[in-house]
């Protein structure tokens, strides 16, 4: 089994500055981790729900608490930002958009668009 | 003829040759779960707030239970390609890293079970 080295690396964090690209990718990964932890919520609220009603609003209670709420929020703007950046990646593979000023452009967009269809999703669900 | 040592292949360094069928089912569930997911996000949010019957009766139609099923099973796969990128980039320890992907790989898989089960058996009339 090879074990990791004791070579030096060159510096990276150290000495990039942050770029829209770079933090957009790496928002891209944490968002997608952050929703794998949610969806054990929802795995956990479906098997709630099949159990009956008691076991279906103590999840709902938790849900609505205010601890809940915010988690909910959090991953609502995580799954619309990894959606739209999702998106952007699809059309990267099909070879479109890679220059430098569309890669920008489609960034800011990937932005505006998450927190637009994050606000209209709870929106809907406040109604 | 190949240039690597016999050393190295024993060691299983170089390419693994290996990563096109991972890329290509990221891709694959990614497409599958655009609609997917705006399609349950906007039901969830329609439904937020209702008591314990209303849901089950959300959930008892044959269109939603199917199109849930493949929602999960799209998410779960699509969630498990992703984190083993993620370990496979970030834990440098041989083993360590074997026995986090195998502990992700068994987690989603069961917790697809269990959520694909609590809807089958919803929408299949156990109350």
């Amino acid at each position: 089994m090879s074990q990791a080295s004791n070579r030096p690396l060159s510096p990276h964090l150290q000495v990039y500055r942050p770029q829209l690209t770079s933090i957009l990718s790496i928002t891209h990964r944490a968002s997608g981790v952050f929703l794998s932890l949610g969806s054990v919520a929802l795995a956990c609220w479906l098997i709630a729900a099949a159990m009956g009603a008691g076991e279906y609003a103590a999840v709902n209670g938790l849900a609505a608490a205010w601890y809940g709420q915010v988690l909910l929020a959090a991953w609502s703007y995580a799954l619309f930002y990894h959606l739209c950046n999702g998106i952007r990646h699809l059309a990267w593979d099909t070879g479109w958009g890679l220059d430098l000023r569309t890669t920008y452009v489609t960034g800011y967009a990937v932005v505006v668009v998450s927190v637009l269809l994050t606000a209209a999703a709870w929106l809907i669900a406040l109604a | 003829m190949s240039i690597r040592s016999p050393l190295a292949r024993a060691r299983g360094l170089g390419s693994a040759k290996d990563g096109v069928g991972h890329w290509w089912a990221q891709r694959v569930t990614a497409v599958a779960l655009v609609p997917l997911t705006l399609w349950f996000v906007t039901s969830l949010a329609a439904h937020v707030g209702q008591d314990h019957t209303a849901v089950m009766a959300w959930l008892s139609s044959p269109v939603v239970a199917v199109a849930l099923v493949l929602y999960l099973a799209a998410l779960f796969y699509h969630s498990q390609l992703g984190l083993q990128v993620v370990v496979e980039d970030y834990v440098h320890s041989e083993s360590l890293k074997l026995v986090t992907l195998l502990v992700l790989q068994f987690a989603n898989i069961a917790l697809a079970a269990a959520a694909i089960f609590a809807v089958l058996s919803i929408a299949l009339g156990a109350q």
